[in-house]
């Protein structure tokens, strides 16, 4: 399941698109608000996505997964429209014969899902004042667009 | 021929719409369209460090050629999911 949704995430969607006979583990990731950014007060969230582009990402990143740990079980959901604080805005769940490889390949989902995956989160402050987040560090490994293509 | 450019986040924000279409010369390139927008919008030259061009749900370059009927959307940095 690679999916963006309106609708609230309750990690059952995820943890039921991995389960299988031959799992031993399954490393179940959320994201959730927080209400503060730098400690300054966040309303609420806005997130926006390219819902078509955003989950054959997400497949691509599942491939990634297979390929690294040989696990085909990995499931990823975005939620996108205005959150409130505490609400989940994305879970990752990554099923395994093992715990080391789900938590391993769990964690490196969720890193490339922030990487490429085009999702978008508008900071809505208690003051008011609302802005795109704009990333600290600026990672892509996606191909630089000034540059000629591989 | 004739494409789509799609619009997200800061760039919907900056050009007050999500998407057009643009009819564009043969051998039109994403560099094409960015060449339009520059018009419009001058100061998107600043975003060209950290944005990132799709084709058709691709991530692309500015050499990208087009045809007609392809999907374009501009990608502002990507910001999903929670901080790490």
């Amino acid at each position: 399941m690679f999916k963006i949704t309106t609708e609230v995430i309750t990690g059952a969607e995820v943890r039921e698109a991995v389960e299988g006979p031959d799992a031993g583990a399954v490393v179940l990731f959320f994201g959730t608000v927080r209400n503060n950014t730098d400690g300054r007060q966040v309303k609420h969230l806005e997130y926006e996505s390219y819902p078509p582009m955003a989950e054959k990402k997400m497949a691509e990143i599942a491939q990634e997964v297979s390929e690294k740990w040989g696990l085909d079980r990995v499931a990823m959901i975005h939620r996108v429209g205005k959150l409130e604080i505490g609400e989940v805005s994305v879970a990752v769940a990554v099923a395994s014969p093992h715990r080391k490889d789900a938590f391993e390949a769990c964690k490196y989902a969720m890193d490339r899902l922030k990487q490429i995956v085009p999702i978008w989160k508008r900071e809505v402050w208690a003051d008011g004042e609302a802005e795109w987040v704009k990333p600290d560090a600026v990672f892509f490994d996606a191909p630089d667009m000034r540059k000629t293509p591989q | 021929m004739n494409v789509t450019v799609k619009y997200f986040a800061v760039c919907h924000e900056m050009l007050d719409r999500s998407e057009e279409e643009m009819d564009l010369p043969d051998g039109a390139t994403v560099r094409t369209i960015l060449q339009r927008l520059e018009e419009e919008w001058p100061e998107i030259a600043e975003f060209y460090e950290v944005m990132q061009m799709a084709v058709n749900w691709e991530y692309a370059t500015e050499n990208t050629e087009l045809t007609e009927g392809d999907e374009v959307a501009l990608i502002p940095p990507v910001t999903g999911g929670c901080d790490v």
